[in-house]
């Protein structure tokens, strides 16, 4: 029975990041049809963005971590909106160039943080909380997993409540869903765009930061392992679907989780499996749009 | 070799025919979107003309390229020293894979639109399935690719059957999905048959003698270049075969194929298999020119670095693609070299670390060609010739690239 806590929480905190990153990159490719390749230097750079912080102020309180959190978003989102604003802009419609774009500002970037803060892992500090565990029905869960799962969580409330209840949230809606449409009715859908790489590149941002604290460090790879998975949780809740995009990081983090400890280590081979078998009978994902 | 203009050309003739008057699925008007150049008529004489002196050219070219180890040039700059030490070869050969392995990629996105990110997966199993049977089993080298291919061919169509149900942007997604898990299987290292982060060095006992050792890199520089001959043959007659022509009206436009009465799944499965059976030979003679497997043989970063390669020499051109896989390793090649000279470690900070990351400028450079040379360097060659003679009819590759990447989203 605690094993299987355990491991629950543990995928649970896994399904966390991976819904992190997955969330930005389903709304960004629901909306503007682009699959962001760079979306994990985005992670890497507010992982290294928040390592930064908490390295300069040398200590590991929980103010600190606050505003690592912080610091790992805005860069995060500057960064996005940064890609979204001067490369992305001058090619709206050509979504493979697009594509190629967001590939090579990935290889730069990566490579770019490996020359700043070199290839090996750089190991990190926070509360000394998160070292600590909690006993649920018997099982030692590390506390870090309760901070990715409500961070998470936090930020799917925000975003279906931004989705549902203000006029930017009802554009991009209406955007995923019909876009010619929007712009027919006089709506400058380009600010929707930008709008949505700033928000994905703040959560994936944030993620970045969790993400170090989860694995304990932070390497300039740290972004593209994650982004691979995070694919995948897109495919499988339906591209452009955000509740799809939860329920699939959960499904997959946890189904990992438990596919590693029970059938020696095979985590990676049944997610791959489970995406095979979802194309197989369900092509456009679980909460995805039949088209 | 002027045929992939020429079917571009009339690919975006096709395009606007279909779009506009012709009835929908006139096998007229598909004939014309497939006709892979060989059917456009207005050109006639004077394009067998050229054709022939391209041929002449490339024959002639690839008679040099022969004799390349023979010779005493230097290119400095280029090469690392005249063209007949090893390591010049080695690197020409490596130029010559991978210009292939680009070939092979543009079958996929060049002929049927199929941005797949999971290639190396085939490059990697014809690397390490040819190493681990070597390794294990006691046959001699012909045998032993054999063996390979036949395991590379059932993973083709399994892993091309089930992709193929999505197209696009998920295609791509899934088929980066599976060629993962092949990476992750090769660094789990089970039974220790992969090697892990390793790699697998190259057993020799099988080999025969003439393949071996340093001294005999020139007949490996010979078959490289034979594979490049060979694959490039290939992809030429795929290209203009049926299956060739049905797959680019695929790419053009699916649902008037099915209408038709082709099986758009088919086509793409074949082009898809063919182009993972070519790239994993090109693998295997990869194993035996660097004599050793490495986990990078199958990594995502070496898909990527292949559609680098044909975007930068130009999406829908087979001489683009091949150019595009000289460029690039040569220069990834050379920008190593410069990184770790002593000119750069002088340099300050916010100087010496872009230009100490290859990858960074590569990166770079690449972003700028897409943005800025749309139909990469031979399309920027042809703008250049057209504007030198300007004549009435020339055909425009740039355009013709942008809509073939257009038509595989």
């Amino acid at each position: 029975m605690s094993t299987v806590v355990l491991l629950l929480f543990t995928g649970l905190g896994l399904g966390a990041l991976y819904f992190l990153v997955a969330a930005g990159l389903s709304l960004i490719y629901g909306l503007m049809g682009v699959l962001n390749f760079a979306h994990g230097a985005f992670l890497t750079l507010g992982a290294f963005a928040g390592w930064e912080v908490a390295r300069r102020t040398g200590s590991d309180d929980w103010g600190i971590f606050l505003l690592s959190l912080l610091v790992g978003a805005a860069a995060g989102a500057a960064f996005a909106a940064f890609t979204e604003f001067v490369l992305i802009r001058r090619l709206y419609q050509r979504h493979i160039e697009q594509l190629l774009i967001t590939l090579g500002l990935s290889l730069a970037a990566v490579a770019l943080f490996d020359g700043i803060w070199g290839t090996d892992p750089v190991f990190i500090q926070g509360p000394a909380w998160f070292k600590d565990t909690t006993e649920i029905f018997g099982a030692r869960v590390p506390n870090d997993r309760f901070v990715c799962i409500i961070a998470a969580v936090l930020v799917l409330l925000a975003m279906v409540f931004f989705l549902k209840n203000t006029r930017y949230g009802m554009i991009i809606r209406a955007g995923v869903e019909n876009r010619s449409m929007v712009t027919a009715l006089g709506i400058d859908v380009r600010k929707a765009f930008t709008l949505v790489f700033t928000i994905g590149g703040a959560a994936a941002g944030l993620g970045g930061v969790l993400a170090s604290h989860y694995f304990g460090y932070v390497s300039p790879m740290l972004g593209g392992s994650l982004l691979i998975f995070a694919f995948i949780v897109t495919v499988i809740g339906g591209l452009g679907s955000l509740t799809g995009a939860a329920i699939a990081a959960v499904a997959v983090a946890v189904l990992q989780q438990f596919a590693n400890f029970y059938l020696g280590g095979t985590g990676d081979f049944v997610v791959v499996l489970a995406l095979a078998l979802v194309l197989l009978f369900r092509p456009s994902g679980l909460l995805g749009r039949t088209s | 070799m002027t045929t992939d203009t020429d079917a571009s050309g009339v690919n975006s003739a096709g395009t606007g025919a279909s779009q506009g008057t012709s009835t929908p699925g006139s096998p007229a008007g598909l004939r014309q979107t497939a006709g892979d150049g060989r059917s456009a008529p207005p050109a006639g004489p004077r394009l067998t003309r050229r054709r022939i002196l391209g041929a002449a050219a490339g024959l002639a070219g690839v008679v040099l390229l022969v004799l390349l180890p023979l010779l005493n040039l230097s290119l400095p700059g280029v090469l690392p020293g005249p063209t007949y030490t090893p390591g010049s070869l080695q690197l020409l050969a490596m130029c010559m894979l991978m210009a292939a392995a680009a070939l092979t990629y543009h079958l996929l996105l060049g002929v049927a639109g199929l941005l797949s990110f999971g290639h190396a997966l085939y490059f990697g199993a014809g690397v390490y399935g040819l190493a681990i049977i070597l390794q294990n089993l006691d046959i001699p080298l012909l045998p032993a690719m054999g063996l390979t291919l036949l395991v590379v061919i059932v993973l083709a169509h399994v892993v091309g059957s089930i992709s193929l149900r999505v197209s696009g942007i998920p295609f791509a997604m899934v088929t980066l999905a599976f060629a993962q898990a092949g990476s992750v299987i090769v660094g789990r290292n089970p039974d220790g048959t992969t090697g892990g982060d390793e790699g697998l060095s190259l057993r020799t006992e099988n080999l025969p003698d003439f393949l071996v050792g340093v001294v005999n890199t020139r007949n490996l520089y010979w078959l490289a270049l034979a594979v490049l001959v060979a694959v490039f043959v290939v992809v030429t007659w795929v290209q203009s075969s049926r299956a060739g022509h049905a797959a680019a009206a695929v790419r053009e436009n699916e649902l008037r194929v099915r209408v038709l009465g082709l099986q758009p799944y088919l086509v793409k499965l074949l082009i898809f298999v063919v182009s993972a059976v070519l790239v994993s030979i090109i693998g295997m003679v990869f194993l035996l020119l660097q004599s050793g497997a490495v986990p990078r043989a199958i990594s995502a970063d070496l898909t990527i670095t292949l559609l680098v390669m044909v975007v930068l020499g130009g999406v829908g051109s087979r001489w683009g693609a091949v150019i595009g896989g000289v460029f690039y390793t040569i220069l990834d090649q050379r920008l190593t070299t410069l990184a770790n000279s002593d000119a750069i470690d002088t340099l300050p900070d916010i100087l010496r670390i872009p230009l100490s990351e290859p990858l960074f400028i590569l990166g770079t450079l690449f972003i700028l060609v897409v943005l800025f040379l749309p139909g990469g360097l031979t399309g920027a060659a042809q703008r250049l010739a057209e504007r030198r003679n300007r004549r009435s009819g020339t055909r425009h590759s740039t355009a013709a690239s942008r809509e073939i990447l257009e038509e595989s989203a």
